[in-house]
């Protein structure tokens, strides 16, 4: 079974400081990390791998550093890696993403596609359903356990806001994934052994064979018009005393709020 | 590249470089600022420069892909979940209403599943028009027939505004509408509004985990597609009075490659769908203790609230992640947040911090929680809680 893992480098959030006086982050130096959900990915990626005897195929686009990622991956056990990394892809939105990754799955060739349920620094959740609908395969998102695997079919676990449905899907198709899925392993020594020699793919758009205008900011269909901070918290009481008067002033406040 | 600098105005202050997320801007030989490759356009520079000196090139960009008189109407997608409407379809009414009446044209409600007397209430909350398919086929959410049935009617009758709650059916399938459409999907946007001289949707998102706040268009391409946190718009007027048309749409030959077998309900003793309460009881790693959750549930039970957690609090096991807020959880806004023993890591505070009024106990006065806090008690959360709950039980009773 071939199974492709999509996967994002991003900015270790834990890093994540904000300069109270200009209230934007201070990036500077911040490490980055796959994406948390990722990790969650590409271990559900290893498990079928290891149940079908199939093969894990990485693919990230990024600019050229998110290579270090890809090479992660592979120390974790995924036996290849693609990086789509190009000028002509900077600057793309969810659809111009996904658009390009779906292109470069297309070629590699698919049964299984796997991505986490969004990533941790834009938070949309959107490249992999929108990816299922550019690639005209069924998808099933925010999946927190693996119930069965056929070589034509997957059932599974989908979260929902009240619990879970049992959902089966013919393949090939694309999973998202949660991380009550699973525990992501360590990288083995043979896995970082193999880190090092891997060759990575790279591709560009000409690789690709997809035209500039509908890759990176040119084919974005969204446009980012302007940034703020947001804006200040309302105002603040402050509640006197000691603790049993502060919490009786906080009783009376809560009581003036109507939450009895 | 569509951002540069002046470099007649740069003066290599360096100030750009540490407000770049992606590490892009590098001070040459020459002193000036250089933007490199890494460059993704998130366009944070361009405000932090004291001298104007970080400019945008327009691009000419993609074409306008149509025809703007033909696109008129703001749609709402309706979501039902066992044949009852949620709640945040109505929310969606209410902010729907508001960009109709700005645009002066209509606004329609989408409605897959459920009956004809669903429809006639989402024509009292503030629907004109209802497109309504009762076919079997929705009773389950399957996101191929959901996404296929939309585009259709979106192609047939052309709205220029389509909004859906981001809420995990909306968030799985509409993405699969935007990308079918070839247009532009904003997630999770917490206020919309009418640029008054293009007439474009304006979407404001948080971005950067939530510190930022950006705004978004998508003036080329309709319709403009975006999904809204539950519980931050608000319910419009509900008229029992008001009448509209509910059209009847068919779903013929829609394609289905998944198949839901069962729906499983988590029967947890609490409330733990938190995106929809009114009031949560939060905990983090102060409570020392899987115990000290047993105060919040009593709290909880007290006020009607929901018990949430940090990540610090799941991490330990002392509760299970459905209860996570944060950045890796659920993103909440209540009218009520009490944090208990959290210190309020930004990871945190992405997922709480637009909740109406935030409750802060912790024995640390230094912690960021306080920053956001409304109330704000310094102490210890075993002495401040018991009290608390034996102070709320006298008034109740």
């Amino acid at each position: 079974m071939n199974i492709v893992v999509c996967i994002k480098q991003v900015p270790d959030s834990a890093e994540v400081r904000i300069n109270p006086e200009t209230n934007t982050l201070i990036r500077d130096g911040v490490p980055t990390i796959i994406n948390p959900y990722d990790m969650h990915a590409i271990e559900a990626g290893l498990q079928i791998k290891e149940m079908t005897k199939g093969k894990v195929t990485v693919i990230t686009m990024g600019p050229p550093q998110a290579e270090a990622a890809l090479r992660e991956a592979i120390s974790m056990g995924a036996d290849d890696a693609v990086l789509l990394s190009d000028r002509a892809f900077a600057g793309a939105d969810t659809w111009a993403t996904a658009f390009t990754i779906s292109k470069a799955i297309a070629k590699i060739g698919a049964d299984i596609i796997i991505c986490g349920k969004q990533a941790i620094d834009g938070d949309t959740a959107q490249v992999g359903p929108e990816m299922a609908e550019f690639l005209d395969i069924p998808h099933i998102a925010y999946i927190r356990k693996i119930e069965d695997i056929k070589p034509d079919s997957i059932k599974v676990q989908r979260m929902m806001d009240e619990g879970y449905d049992i959902v089966e899907s013919s393949l090939p198709a694309l999973l998202t994934v949660v991380k009550e899925l699973n525990q992501p392993r360590l990288p083995s020594l043979k896995g970082k052994m193999a880190a090092k020699k891997a060759e990575i793919k790279k591709f560009g758009h000409k690789e690709l064979e997809i035209d500039e205008k509908d890759t990176g900011i040119k084919g974005s269909p969204t446009q980012v018009k302007n940034i703020f901070a947001p804006e200040a918290r309302g105002e603040r009481k402050i509640l006197t005393g000691n603790i049993e008067e502060q919490v009786y002033q906080l009783a009376e406040e809560l009581k003036q709020l109507k939450c009895l | 590249m569509p951002i540069i600098v002046d470099r007649d105005k740069c003066t290599g202050c360096e100030t750009c470089i540490s407000v770049c997320p992606f590490d892009a801007i590098k001070i040459k030989d020459d002193g000036k600022a250089f933007i490199n490759e890494y460059c993704q356009m998130c366009m944070a520079c361009l405000s932090s420069c004291p001298e104007g000196a970080i400019i945008e090139i327009k691009e000419e960009g993609a074409p306008i892909s149509y025809q703007p008189s033909d696109y008129k109407g703001v749609w709402i997608f309706a979501e039902q979940r066992e044949g009852s409407i949620a709640s945040v379809s109505l929310e969606l009414l209410g902010a729907g209403r508001k960009l109709a009446d700005e645009l002066k044209t209509e606004l329609s409600a989408v409605l897959f599943g459920a009956d004809e007397k669903d429809a006639n209430e989402l024509i009292r909350w503030g629907a004109d028009k209802v497109y309504h398919s009762g076919n079997a086929v929705f009773e389950k959410f399957n996101d191929e027939p959901y996404s296929r049935l939309l585009v259709n009617l979106i192609k047939e009758h052309k709205p220029a505004i389509v909004l859906a709650g981001a809420t995990p059916i909306g968030r799985s399938f509409i993405p699969r509408v935007a990308a079918s459409l070839r247009t532009g999907l904003t997630a999770d946007c917490t206020s919309l509004g009418i640029d008054k001289d293009t007439g474009n949707l304006l979407q404001v998102r948080p971005a950067f985990g939530g510190n930022i706040m950006a705004t978004i268009l998508c003036p080329n391409h309709r319709p403009q597609i975006a999904t809204v946190r539950p519980r931050v718009m608000k319910k419009g007027e509900y008229n029992p009075e008001k009448k509209g048309g509910i059209i009847s749409v068919k779903a013929e030959n829609l394609i289905c490659r998944t198949k839901v077998i069962d729906t499983v309900k988590e029967t947890s003793e609490y409330r733990v769908n938190l995106q929809e309460a009114d009031i949560i009881i939060a905990g983090g790693r102060g409570l020392g203790d899987v115990k000290g959750f047993n105060l919040l549930f009593e709290l909880a039970e007290i006020l009607e609230g929901s018990v949430a957690a940090s990540r610090a609090a799941v991490d330990e096991g002392w509760i299970q992640y459905s209860h996570q807020v944060g950045q890796t959880g659920k993103t909440v806004c209540p009218k009520i947040y009490i944090a208990c023993g959290i210190s309020g890591a930004v990871q945190h505070l992405v997922g709480m911090q637009s909740s109406d009024i935030i409750i802060a106990i912790n024995k640390n006065p230094e912690a960021p929680i306080f920053n956001v806090a409304t109330y704000g008690i310094v102490g210890d959360l075993y002495e401040a809680l018991p009290l608390l709950i034996k102070k709320l039980k006298e008034i109740k009773s």
